[in-house]
């Protein structure tokens, strides 16, 4: 294993004048007859969870087994939004560590994961959604989150070309103000999870799938891959889109329709949009990256699929949306649009925690907001694969609470609202 | 775009409809305990492949219709009225 270099001014300026080519941020291995975790999917969960599970719990003998590239699911197809003003203080509370993870990622990971705090805004576009984001806003104070309900001219100060007139069809009553919410480059969370888990140990096996679970007495014992098999008692599920499909191979039945998710982005302009805009109303998010481009979602697509192709209606309904939240962007143009997967549950709270299956472990069911949860899941993932148990923060998200009825209750924050 | 052949209007698009999700036997009401219940109010199949599921026809002839689709590339066969022509 080569020596990964710490990124510095001085190891730019070296680099810059030697010429030489900056060693490769992570190996190819030849794949281990055993290893005392395999982890599932090599999106942001499944990266930070070998992260984690090296760098808090000295647990290096890892396989992160990735069917395609790395980042190559939901973490290179999300809109990149991170937020903490959840409705349930346990959403709140858990979303509010990945907040405070990601302030401190690149420091961590010795990576540049260019997060903005630009500020997160969700509008109201009538009285009852004003009145939950007033809940939502004394909720999240309670846990310690900056989170306030502001007015239409606040909201101008802030963002100058959203229209706060009464013109149109859902005029702009007020707003959620998040300052602490904002934007990051999906794509450096990704390496910089992976690059600093492979200089810890972990060995990340990309164009690698996983095939099959082999389960002996209720207990784990190995898996299949298209590389060959692997013996193993610990496997974590980290998969997104996937989720129920893995899970089938160890026998267990997941609570998760798997649904698409569209994204589009315009052509870069100069910058104009500093916080992050949300719309429930108008199914539609958008934020302005640091190249120019505006960066559109929108909530799931109305039936469950594993297509990731995109649609007609998806484009039409958008432009609709954005052109009547904000008018003077009708003549820019889209370049491209896309589809994530999303696993949703029934109380759109995302499965933490162990299965009846011992030793499969699952993280999955993180519906259209697991991009933003990825270093808090995977903290708390490779805690409870140390410790044995789920911690306190993933312990209200169980697989076991749709047997006993103890759901969440997280619609109302995380069904849109990016 | 999914285009879904009603049998009572014709082809539409899937806009009209909405989707109820896959078919699943639903647990005798007078045999059943929560923990059953439970499983067939939230477990799902969530195949990759041919499922059976169910769409209502809103802004149709809202009917309800059973219909086979593959998940992954979304082609629909098997288009039929629940309850028959007559009902």
């Amino acid at each position: 294993m080569s020596k990964t270099p710490r990124f510095s001014a001085w190891n730019l300026f070296r680099q810059g004048i030697s010429r030489s080519p900056w060693p490769r941020m992570w190996d190819h291995h030849d794949l281990e007859s055993s290893y005392d975790v395999v982890i599932v999917g090599g999106g942001v969960h499944g990266l930070a969870t070998a992260y984690y599970l090296a760098r808090n719990h000295g647990i290096t003998n890892v396989a992160v087994v990735e069917k395609s590239y790395i980042g190559s699911g939901g973490s290179g197809r999300n809109t990149a939004i991170v937020r903490s003003n959840y409705l349930t203080p346990e959403g709140s509370r858990f979303y509010d560590r990945s907040v405070k993870l990601y302030e401190g990622l690149a420091d961590d990971l010795n990576f540049n994961v260019m997060f903005e705090q630009r500020g997160h805004m969700t509008l109201a576009h009538s009285d009852s959604s004003l009145r939950t984001m007033r809940w939502r806003a004394e909720v999240n104070k309670l846990e310690g989150i900056d989170s306030s309900v502001i007015s239409p001219e606040a909201i101008k100060d802030l963002a100058p070309f959203l229209d706060i007139t009464d013109h149109p069809r859902y005029p702009i009553l007020g707003a959620l103000w998040h300052p602490p919410g904002g934007i990051i480059r999906h794509d450096a969370v990704v390496w910089g999870y992976a690059r600093a888990a492979h200089a810890m140990g972990a060995h990340i096996h990309q164009e690698t799938e996983f095939t099959g679970i082999n389960v002996a007495d209720g207990k784990v014992t190995g898996v299949e891959t298209t590389r060959g098999p692997i013996a193993t008692e610990t496997v974590i599920n980290c998969t997104a889109g996937w989720a129920s499909l893995v899970a089938a191979m160890a026998g267990i039945r997941l609570p998760i329709v798997t649904r698409p998710l569209q994204a589009a982005v315009t052509e870069p302009v100069r910058q104009f949009l500093h916080p992050v805009i949300v719309s429930g109303s108008l199914h539609t998010y958008v934020s302005q990256t640091a190249r120019g481009e505006l960066v559109f979602g929108a909530s799931v697509d109305p039936f469950a699929s594993y297509s990731t192709r995109g649609s007609l209606e998806f484009t039409t309904g958008l432009a609709t949306h954005v052109v009547e939240l904000m008018p003077a962007i009708a003549n820019m143009r889209l370049l491209r649009q896309w589809a994530g997967l999303c696993d949703m549950t029934p109380d759109f709270g995302p499965i933490i925690g162990p299965t009846p299956v011992d030793g499969f472990f699952v993280d999955v069911g993180w519906g259209t907001y697991g991009f933003k949860a990825g270093p808090v899941a995977g903290e708390a993932v490779a805690g409870m694969i140390a410790t044995g148990r789920p911690g306190e923060l993933i312990a209200p998200f169980g697989l076991d609470r749709f047997e006993s009825g103890t759901l969440t209750a997280e619609k109302g924050a995380a069904a849109v609202g990016h | 775009m999914l285009v879904i052949l009603c049998p009572h209007c014709g082809p539409r698009n899937s806009d009209e409809f909405t989707f109820q999700g896959e078919v699943r036997p639903r647990p005798d009401v007078n045999g059943t305990d929560p923990g059953e219940w439970r499983r067939y109010l939230y477990l799902r199949e969530n195949l990759a492949d041919w499922v059976s599921e169910r769409w209502f026809h809103v802004s149709g002839c809202r009917r309800y219709l059973m219909l086979e689709r593959h998940t992954v590339t979304n082609e629909i066969r098997d288009v039929e009225l629940v309850g028959g022509e007559q009902a």
